[in-house]
């Protein structure tokens, strides 16, 4: 690795860092610099957020007019796929809420619309994510079948793979619409190392008010997140994750001393103590810095082995900050297929991450055009 | 204090081949309407043809900030290295598939028209040619094939300023249309059409296509580039068909068709939500709607101009 490369990524971090944390500095950054920001927002799919804390503070008057422009456009873009999310969330209450006695939890980007929190404005809504329990996840899906809600053609493969092996039911689309939902049973894939029990999640689950749905509890909320960005994912370009998980902490702490303690005793419970690790120890280092040091103290036993650690805090940064968009880095290549590599190997036990790809190898050469599952 | 502003230079002002090797290498900024686009091509060729297309567009200095970083780079790809292809790549991401490197140009056209239509949300973007006259605009909404870009074309050489042959930019909830003046693209007889209407016109090279026929871009006039910062309000809206061998008509509709017609044909309507209806709506009421059925261009820009004229006595 070269200097100038590392002082690309870091400059890279810098530019970032401004943006997220530090509106004002945003406004006074230099035009050079403003547009690698956007860019680097843009790919990241962050544009709308930050759009929203310059509005906040006040400030897209300050901003180039095209500046403006792309911010304003994030930000409308950011409202009207909230409108398809909240729409979608309209319809499956109609058609299965109040047809059924099903709980019915809704997770991630849609919780935080439904329950008000800050950490929804301007995110990019790409699915809608609900969960079930498992033994009313079939009753579910078969009312969503029968009102136009349909799976996309798989092989029978695939099929079996999310069934069998995930914690997802193949995602279905309604035939009129295009926003995808995914019906879920737990957090983690059921051939996942880690074991969270789904049960104990919807037993903690609120309803909100004035809906048919409910959310995760407040420290199940933030538990997901952080589990979803170190645990179920390649990482590459998920600095909104981050992001996410940052706003919903600032919220949840903000005038609650003790949600610290609750989140690492509810982490412990639920068998999620490594990503808890990971996700504290990364916020700290490129979030704003607000992780007490209590709280990294007491998550300092969930930390893996000294090598894996050393691997991850070279890997991470990587992956969750962008390469510079004129500048391709093989090192950044390499570090990502690095993590996309472990998120299998986390994901399912040796024998079957073998079958899984060796299936996957042959189907591609023939051509059966699989999803990437 | 926009950086063109300090510096007042268009892509004329450098010579030809600085225009080649900036393009090449980190290249060269310039601005198209309300937005700034940086373009890199690193394609053989092409950069004659933009010079000549881009001569009035006013550079924006090294370090601006750009509505979109493009490029334009050719490829040899496995499996078929004998056939060289062009990538156009926006901010390091390809949004479509290599092309025939002989579709150079479309292809970068194309991809313009694809950024823009993508990203720029900001304005509510009708699929409309835009014209001003006496200080109003007259919106020409079509579907591909109505002959909407040859009739752009017509009326620019017929005493018109063409604002857009392909996007009726508007911010929401005014009534006020944005130029941005690009070539057009002519397809087919179009071509040969506007050839024989204006003589003075500078057509580009020819692409033979598979799907859509023959392109060629016909050079905007260079009022529409010097006085790109002028907007227009919307005062005429004509949705245009040609047809072979009829007779002219000019009729007027009723509002609520024209709203429909222009509702349905905007790019991002439905991603508006509220303030596209809105818009659309104040479009039409401040509009004389019309729906014309022409063959001959000549004709047709005719009819046109007097009705324009009309409307100011």
């Amino acid at each position: 690795m070269t200097t100038s490369g590392r002082t690309e990524q870091e400059g890279i971090r810098e530019l970032l860092h401004i943006a997220l944390h530090d509106p004002h500095g945003m406004a006074a950054m230099l035009p050079a610099d403003l547009d690698l920001t956007i860019r680097l927002l843009r790919r990241l799919r962050l544009l709308g957020t930050v759009a929203y804390r310059l509005e906040d503070a006040g400030l897209p008057g300050e901003l180039p007019a095209v500046a403006q422009d792309q911010f304003r456009s994030a930000q409308v873009l950011a409202e009207s796929r909230a409108r398809l999310a909240l729409w979608e969330l309209d319809r499956i209450a109609h058609t299965l809420l109040k047809s059924t006695d099903v709980k019915c939890v809704v997770m991630k980007g849609c919780a935080f619309i439904l329950s008000g929190l800050p950490a929804a404005r301007g995110r990019i809504f790409a699915d809608v994510d609900l969960m079930f329990a498992e033994s009313e996840l079939d009753e579910a899906e078969a009312v969503l079948n029968e009102r136009g809600w349909q799976s996309q053609r798989l092989t029978p493969y695939d099929q079996n793979y999310y069934r069998k092996w995930t914690h997802e039911l193949p995602p279905v689309v309604h035939i009129e619409r295009e926003v995808e939902i995914d019906l879920h049973h737990n957090i983690l894939p059921r051939t996942s190392r880690l074991k969270p029990d789904g049960e104990k999640l919807l037993l903690r689950s609120l309803r909100v008010p004035d809906t048919d749905y409910y959310v995760l509890g407040d420290e199940d909320l933030v538990l997901h997140a952080i589990t979803h960005l170190m645990f179920n994912d390649d990482l590459a370009d998920k600095l909104r994750e981050l992001v996410d998980i940052d706003a919903l902490l600032r919220h949840f702490t903000r005038d609650d001393e003790q949600f610290w303690q609750r989140l690492t005793d509810r982490a412990e419970e639920l068998d999620l103590t490594r990503p808890v690790f990971y996700g504290l120890r990364y916020l700290r280092r490129f979030g704003n810095g607000d992780v007490p040091d209590i709280v990294i103290e007491r998550t300092h036993s969930w930390r893996p082995p000294a090598p894996a650690l050393w691997l991850m805090d070279r890997l991470v940064p990587r992956a969750l900050f962008p390469p510079h968009p004129d500048l391709p880095s093989r090192l950044t290549d390499a570090c990502r297929l690095l993590l996309y590599m472990r998120s299998h190997w986390i994901r399912m036990p040796p024998w079957l991450l073998a079958y899984h790809l060796s299936y996957k190898f042959w189907a591609r050469r023939f051509d059966n055009k699989p999803r990437n599952a | 204090m926009s950086p063109e502003s300090k510096i007042s230079r268009t892509v004329s002002d450098l010579s030809e081949p600085e225009f080649d090797s900036a393009l090449r290498g980190d290249g060269i900024g310039w601005r198209i309407g309300p937005f700034t686009a940086r373009v890199q091509v690193g394609v053989p060729g092409l950069a004659e043809s933009l010079y000549r297309f881009y001569a009035h567009h006013p550079l924006l200095e090294h370090g601006s900030v750009y509505s979109f970083h493009t490029r334009l780079a050719t490829r040899r790809a496995f499996p078929r290295l004998y056939r060289k292809m062009v990538r156009f790549t926006v901010d390091g991401r390809k949004p479509h598939e290599d092309m025939p490197r002989a579709h150079a140009l479309p292809v970068f056209e194309w991809g313009l028209n694809l950024v823009i239509a993508l990203r720029s949300h900001c304005f509510l973007m009708l699929h409309s040619a835009v014209l001003e006259r006496n200080g109003k605009a007259m919106l020409l909404p079509a579907m591909p094939g109505h002959g909407k870009t040859t009739l752009c074309a017509g009326l620019s050489y017929r005493g018109w300023r063409p604002l857009s042959d392909e996007f009726g930019l508007v911010r929401p909830r005014t009534g006020d249309m944005i130029p941005v003046p690009r070539p057009m693209a002519l397809k087919n007889e179009s071509i040969d059409i506007i050839r024989g209407f204006a003589p003075e016109a500078w057509i580009g090279p020819a692409t033979e296509g598979k799907r859509k026929g023959t392109v060629a871009h016909v050079m905007p006039i260079a009022t529409s580039i010097t006085r790109q910062k002028e907007l227009a309000p919307a005062k005429m809206i004509v949705f245009p068909r040609w047809e072979p061998d009829t007779k002219l008509s000019l009729e007027p509709i009723s509002k609520a068709e024209s709203f429909m017609l222009l509702a349905t044909n905007a790019f991002n309507y439905e991603l508006l939500g509220e303030d596209a209806f809105v818009t659309v709506r104040d479009l039409v009421r401040a509009s004389e709607c019309y729906r014309l059925v022409y063959s001959d261009l000549e004709e047709a820009t005719r009819r046109l101009t007097e009705l324009m004229d009309a409307d100011d006595d």
